[in-house]
């Protein structure tokens, strides 16, 4: 960082002169008071916005948005889903052009109506979603889209990119093809595609979403080597430890509008999550000891195997009782979605069993049952799926049909009925405070908490005595995180057998009962929460689960 | 770098287009309308370059040639009765994401089975059996060439728009086969019509009117498949299944069902739609019996967005034309293609505005001043 009371005072002058500038501008000549300016400005910002606002229809994504960026730093952009965080990043990525407000890049001010103009002012996003072609290789999807001549010199770009990574510490092989890479290596590669096209500010939408733990490290380590060579960068998260840990400043934005910004050294996880709800939050989860339970689901030494003919599940044996909640950890791909898919009926298990005890005392072995035989013996298992929009619900029907998914089949004759439903949906939208146009809104349209709030409330509604959950606050900012683990802790008071796939280890110890951790598919082991720690939990992820997926 | 950044800045974009977050009805509607008049103009303008006749004496006569006299009305009515009833077998399957466009190649095999029943059974049985007859031989025939394609999506995942597009050949094949041994007369390589004299087997007059029953059993159907896809738990499963093959497993239906269920359905009504051309209007067979409109029709329901009254609004205004500009087409001398051209004008004016639903065009940036 420069000196503070210079680039302050800088900013003062140059804001001054702004001022003074803007005024000539109007009335005549400006080329040397233009160039002054410039080159105060250029100290200090690399990105300036002023006074933006974008609409959507009647919506206001970004209301008057001012703020900015300066040279070397990392700045954070915090806020709950749908205050506009992407929406204004978009802008600057020439996606969205402002409705109103003006936008500097080193001082001058630019207009920026396309992805194109966006890198020429050295400008480069991370969308959250990749834009790569899976057939090509690293280095082919660096260099697509630029200009050059007929003849590629692959080698000389390949030098040029193992130069990239190895200044900033990346670890990539260019030749690699993408559909081989893990969603980090694709990371990697979107991040060395901006830096080779020389961008100097690079934006990461919530880069750190689908990142293990270790990952998530070396990607820190790697923006601070950028930060280090004088590189901006924004990044855009929901993860509050994160933005502590990684950044210079945090801009906060609150439905839209620009609640302020603040130095990460002046903040703490409370007031950032205070600043970005805009009231007091709480940040404790209730956990109550498990009364009387009374054991509801038992898995017999099940496997599985997926359409590829991998084993994704060795052999697990396990339990999960009413009132308690039975925490599943483990890294990204170790057999929780199949493990929660083959006891709700979806996924084909080749030898082991699955018995359901109902609180009426009767045992079924739902292992050979399909989920229509599970649900015609009013077995009420919930399953709120990792995939929501994909599984759980149906993006493009309204609340009301989405609410019926589960339970279409109620209605008389050939008909369905949809008035229950819509009931349902009304309650669900009024109870759990769903922001909503209307029950006849299609899913897809809502944010990402709402839908989770949508399903969940579907699959309590059905009053359960197991309720699955994956993933259940992914995407989901600290208010709605907080709003499901108070629900599931509610269902866990009633006697349900909640199953809880988890990534955040800390909520994991916070939250579970018991934890079961799952290693290439097989079970590592089951720890009291209370009496773990994050460590052990980590140890045993890794530990034993060397082998992976076998054939 | 800088001289581009000087390049950059100051630029205005002349003009914006974004994403509507939503439209009124009302407005869409105006924009469609708006659509129709520029398509009219449009028309307008090509008819006067071609025949240098006075376009507002062209439209009249196309009015004169689609509705102008009874008759004329009638085969206009047949017309969009024979057009709708094959967008409304296509809408389950499409509502599926089933994309069938063999509805050409199942309505010929329908209409292959009328004929046969006309032809072998025509003097053996009372007319209303045979009709009944017919009903049951066209829907059987249609849906066994929509159920093939079907069953091979649900068990090996073969790609349907591929398969249903192939099976049209195969119909016309076998179209080509049943005229050769049906011939009649001898030599003219033609079916021509079928019981001329004893009538038997074609749709009786309803209430004195020739086409009477098209329009009641075209109808009946429409108003079936409104219900059936929008109060059914059918529908409902079609479009779980449509939306995402996941989604319908979680909720337990069973796809593979689904998927040759509804081809079942879009296949037979597509059948029946041959039965309603043979024995409902042209009495014969021939590969043309088609006319292309299996290929219209997909239009048609992509453009109603699945709605069955739109369909109505839609084969109405389509067919319109098309009869309409048949009569200029005799009357100032042009080749039948002419009638090909009106539609291809409207169809680009229609489709293209739906753009204009969707997007939002602005010429003008609102600049703020600031301080």
């Amino acid at each position: 960082m420069r000196n503070c009371f210079y680039s302050s005072s800088a900013k003062c002058f140059a804001g001054v002169l702004q001022t003074c500038v803007m005024a000539v501008n109007r009335t005549g000549p400006v080329t040397l008071d233009f160039d002054l300016e410039d080159f105060l400005v250029k100290q200090e910002n690399a990105i300036e916005l002023k006074n933006v606002t974008k609409r959507f229809g009647d919506v206001i994504a970004n209301d008057d948005v001012s703020l900015s960026v300066r040279k070397g730093e990392i700045l954070s952009i915090l806020g709950e889903n749908g205050s506009g965080k992407t929406t204004l990043m978009n802008m600057l990525s020439g996606i969205y052009f402002p409705d109103e407000g003006q936008i500097f890049v080193d001082g001058r001010e630019v207009t920026i109506r396309s992805p194109k103009d966006s890198f020429a002012l050295g400008i480069g996003m991370i969308h959250q979603h990749f834009k790569l072609i899976s057939v090509l290789s690293a280095a082919e999807n660096i260099i697509l889209g630029l200009p050059g001549k007929e003849l590629l010199k692959m080698n000389q770009i390949m030098a040029e990119i193992g130069e990239l990574t190895k200044k900033y510490g990346f670890d990539l092989n260019p030749s690699q093809k993408i559909y081989g890479m893990s969603v980090s290596q694709k990371q990697t590669v979107e991040i060395v595609k901006v830096l080779y096209r020389g961008a100097d500010i690079l934006i990461l939408d919530e880069p750190t979403a689908v990142l293990t733990p270790q990952e998530t490290k070396k990607l820190f380590d790697v923006l601070r080597n950028m930060r280090k060579a004088g590189k901006s960068i924004i990044i855009i998260t929901h993860k509050l430890n994160e933005v502590l840990e990684l950044s210079d400043r945090v801009a906060v934005l609150r439905k839209g509008k620009y609640a302020g910004t603040i130095d990460t050294a002046d903040a703490t996880v409370n007031s950032l999550a205070e600043m970005m709800v805009g009231a007091k939050v709480s940040l404790d989860i209730d956990r109550t000891d498990p009364v009387k339970p009374q054991k509801r689901i038992e898995v017999r030494g099940i496997t599985s195997k997926n359409k590829e003919g991998l084993t994704v599940l060795k052999e697990v044996s396990f339990h999960a009782s009413g009132g308690e909640i039975l925490g599943i950890a483990g890294i990204a791909g170790s057999g929780q979605k199949e493990l929660l898919e083959s006891i709700a009926g979806l996924q084909p298990i080749e030898s082991g069993e699955i018995l359901y005890y109902s609180p009426e005392g009767t045992t079924e072995k739902i292992s050979d049952m399909k989920a229509a035989d599970i649900r015609d013996l009013h077995i009420s298992l919930a399953f709120v799926p990792e995939d929501r929009l994909g599984m759980g619900l149906v993006g493009s029907m309204d609340l009301t049909d989405n609410m019926m998914l589960r339970s279409y089949k109620n209605g008389k004759y050939f008909y369905t009925d949809r008035k229950k439903p819509r009931d349902l949906a009304l309650a669900v939208v009024d109870k759990l405070d769903v922001v909503t146009p209307g029950v006849d809104t299609p899913v897809r349209k809502l944010s990402g908490g709402n839908v989770q709030k949508i399903l969940l409330g579907r699959e309590i509604a059905s009053s359960p005595t197991v309720l699955m959950v994956a993933y259940p606050v992914r995407g989901l900012d600290i208010n709605s995180s907080y709003t499901i683990y108070n629900l599931l802790n509610e269902q866990k008071n009633k006697g349900v057998a909640v199953i809880c796939v988890g990534e955040d280890l800390d909520v994991l110890l916070e939250l579970c009962d018991r934890i079961l951790v799952l290693a290439g598919g097989k079970v590592a082991g089951i720890v009291d929460a209370r009496k773990s720690a994050k460590e052990e939990l980590g140890l045993m992820m890794t530990g034993s689960g060397k082998g992976g997926h076998t054939k | 770098m800088s001289a581009e950044n000087n390049a950059i800045a100051n630029r205005e974009p002349l003009f914006r287009i974004t994403k509507r977050a939503g439209i009124s009805a009302y407005k869409a509607w105006a924009i469609r309308l708006t659509a129709v008049v520029f398509a009219l103009v449009a028309c307008g303008l090509v008819i006067v370059a071609i025949t240098g006749q006075n376009p507002i004496k062209v439209y009249l006569s196309i009015i004169d040639g689609a509705v102008g006299r009874s008759r004329r009305f009638w085969v206009t009515v047949r017309e969009m009765m024979t057009l709708l009833i094959i967008a409304i077998g296509l809408t389950p399957a499409f509502r599926m994401k089933f994309w069938n466009i063999g509805a050409e190649g199942q309505l010929l095999m329908g209409g292959a089975a009328t004929a046969a029943m006309m032809i072998y059974f025509g003097d053996t049985m009372p007319n209303w059996l045979l009709l009944v007859l017919i009903f049951a031989a066209s829907s059987l025939a249609g849906m066994i060439w929509g159920v093939i394609p079907a069953v091979f999506k649900a068990y090996f995942n073969t790609n349907e728009t591929l398969f249903t597009l192939m099976l049209n050949y195969v119909a016309i094949q076998i179209i080509n086969f049943c005229i050769v041994y049906w011939e009649n007369p001898v030599g003219s390589n033609t079916v021509g019509i079928i019981n001329s004299a004893t009538q038997k087997g074609w749709f009786p007059k309803l209430f004195g009117l020739t086409y009477g029953w098209n329009v009641v059993i075209v109808l009946a159907i429409t108003f079936g498949i409104y219900i059936y896809m929008k109060y059914g738990k059918h529908g409902y499963e079609i479009a779980v299944v449509g939306e995402s093959h996941n989604t319908a497993r979680y909720a337990g239906i069973d796809v593979k069902k689904v998927i040759i269920r509804t081809m079942i359905l879009s296949g037979a009504i597509c059948g029946l739609a041959g039965a309603i051309i043979v024995s409902g209007g042209s009495h014969t067979i021939s590969v043309s019996t088609g006319g292309g409109r299996g290929f219209t029709a997909i239009i048609v329901a992509w453009m109603s967005k699945f709605n069955p009254w739109a369909m109505i609004l839609v084969t109405a205004f389509l067919v319109f034309m098309q009869q309409g500009s048949i009569q200029i087409a005799t009357k100032y001398g042009l080749n039948e293609n002419a009638s090909d051209i009106i539609t291809g004008i409207l169809l680009f004016f229609l489709i293209g505005c739906e753009f204009f639903i969707n997007y939002k065009v602005e010429l003008h940036r609102k600049k703020k001043e600031v301080q």
